[in-house]
């Protein structure tokens, strides 16, 4: 790959940004071809942390599996373990009790707000501002102690599985959860007095990387960026699963289709997740929070598909099951492969220099792409 | 949580059903297509390999299908399935009645050709690439098929059934520094 590097019989230049590169997030390589200052092709190169965990999946049993889910996308864990514990659970027909059903939808949530703190303060110092980094970061350390007292990690979480989740919650969580969303709200502001207002931002982040609905559709983008064009793909509306249809909220869509719709529609999406933990956090049943399930797993012969809305769009598992304690053959539909592909498109034209706030707000985390 | 297929018949709402969907596709194909099952409330069958691009473009166009939104795409292997070793699996949406469907193709494991998509959607282009990657389904008229997470000189496909995973209780490896085989010191 460090060949292609150099100048192109038309007189272009190839660049290589990344594998190790600040603005990528991870270890993505991008070979970029230039005329001028202005990019003629993006060539993504992936596979750099690519583990294979379907493959490794095959030899899991169904409690196993998930736990190497957290490992893809880091920053949903949560939300990654939700899907496969409801697939494994449409297979065994198993129903949740209502207590466990709040919990994870909450902890869900806590989970979004906390990918959109990190995505927002990474947008923000990729765009070369450092200080909305340490105002995201205080509201995300609050989330990281509830995540921490609750399932005893701050990051690769560990907590829902197949029936409910694994313990009780916290006896402060509530209490805790109630002083996020007060400290949440009064800083609200603050955000938008510093970033979103701010004529710097929004003259890099307008009109670049614009994405129309039949592009983000055909390309399969879900999730925020497709929002950001005006496409309603949010499966917690349109596929509902545990009490998200009992939630008041509202799909946030912009028609923008540039990077500043897709910015706007996460910072909006927080405070809708503010809105679900609201309305659940003083409701939580009494009971289980876990139903009674064999301590060996066997789901019957056939498919199961789930799929649910992770911070970065739709999820996907389908596990083809043969009748044994694992899986036959598992597949993760990883939100940010697709949305990756879409890079190409939206960049050509730009200068070199908005890549990276187009890059920035495809949200990318690079172990969900490899997988 | 149970999704029940009853419950998606909601004659206010959803002007689409499984119900129409197979009418018109068996209207349109006839015997071709097979194998209509319904798991979980999810309208699954079965084409013939040649016959997928025909398939998915009757139901892109179709005015009342309008399956546009192609939200997946993996393979399957299945090594004692003679002649029937590889099934393509392919995942449409319709953002207009928020129904979805699933089907399949299979395919020789010798001769893997299947017709490209990604004339029709963009995102096939990288999702074949994935699963020419892991499984070696080549897609006939594909604009640029290479691997995509593997390393490019690979020339065997991983997820294929012949390859298993490396036994966890091999003691032949040096590979100490991960704690296994080796002497620690």
């Amino acid at each position: 790959m460090i060949e292609e590097v150099g100048t192109t019989t038309e007189g272009d230049l190839v660049i290589n940004v990344g594998p190790q590169h600040p603005a990528t997030h991870g270890v993505l390589h991008l070979v970029i071809t230039l005329n001028g200052e202005t990019i003629k092709k993006v060539e993504p190169h992936l596979g750099y942390i690519h583990r294979s965990i379907e493959k490794m999946c095959e030899s899991l049993t169904y409690r196993q599996f998930i736990y190497v889910t957290s490992r893809m996308d880091y920053l949903s864990a949560h939300i990654n373990n939700h899907a496969c514990a409801l697939c494994v659970e449409k297979g065994l027909q198993v129903e949740v009790p209502q207590r466990a059903q709040y919990i994870r939808v909450i902890m869900d949530e806590l989970t979004r707000i906390a990918s959109h703190e990190l995505w927002w303060g990474a947008m923000a110092m990729d765009l070369g501002a450092f200080t909305p980094f340490f105002h995201a970061f205080r509201e995300r350390e609050t989330i990281n102690t509830i995540m921490e007292e609750t399932c005893g990690a701050r990051l690769t979480m560990n907590y829902m599985v197949p029936g409910g989740v694994m313990f009780d919650l916290h006896p402060d969580f509530q209490k805790k959860v109630k002083a996020f969303i007060q400290q949440y709200t009064s800083k609200i502001n603050e955000y938008d007095e510093l970033v979103t207002g701010n004529i710097i931002f929004q003259n890099r982040m307008k009109g670049i990387g614009y994405v129309t609905k039949e592009d983000a559709i055909s390309y399969g983008c879900t999730g925020p960026v497709a929002r950001g064009s005006g496409v309603a793909s949010d499966i917690r509306k349109i596929a509902p699963y545990d009490v998200y249809d009992k939630v008041e909220f509202d799909e946030v869509l912009e028609t923008g289709g540039d990077s500043f719709a897709r910015y706007l529609v996460r910072v909006k999406e927080m405070q809708q997740s503010i809105r679900i933990i609201e309305q659940l956090i003083d409701n939580i049943p009494e009971g289980d929070f876990q139903a009674k399930t064999k301590a060996v797993l066997k789901l019957p012969k056939g498919e199961f598909y789930q799929r649910v809305e992770t911070a970065r769009g739709e999820l996907g598992v389908y596990i083809i099951s043969e009748g044994g304690t694992t899986p036959y053959r598992i597949k993760f539909r990883s939100p940010g492969f697709s949305n990756l592909s879409i890079l190409d498109h939206m960049v050509r034209g730009h200068k070199i220099g908005d890549l990276v706030a187009a890059m920035g707000t495809l949200d990318l985390v690079i172990p969900d792409i490899d997988r | 949580m149970i999704e029940c297929s009853v419950a998606a018949f909601d004659f206010y709402n959803m002007s689409l059903t499984n119900e129409i969907i197979k009418q018109k596709l068996v209207e349109k194909f006839g015997e071709s297509v097979t194998s209509f099952e319904e798991p979980y409330g999810l309208l699954s069958f079965e084409a013939p390999k040649d016959m997928n691009l025909k398939v998915m473009q009757f139901l892109y166009d179709d005015e009342q299908l309008q399956f546009r939104f192609l939200t997946d795409l993996c393979a399957v292997h299945y090594p004692d399935n003679k002649g029937r070793e590889l099934a393509v699996v392919y995942m449409l949406h319709n953002l207009n009645n928020n129904i979805r469907l699933r089907f399949k193709v299979f395919t020789d494991v010798n001769q893997p050709d299947v017709f490209t998509a990604s004339r029709l959607f963009e995102s096939a282009n990288w999702m074949e690439r994935e699963t020419y990657d892991f499984f070696g389904v080549n897609f006939v008229g594909h604009p640029n098929l290479k691997r995509i997470l593997n390393v490019d000189e690979m020339d065997y496909f991983p997820l294929r059934k012949e390859y298993p995973l490396e036994d966890q209780t091999r003691v032949d490896k040096d590979d100490e520094m991960f704690g296994r085989g080796g002497t620690i010191v």
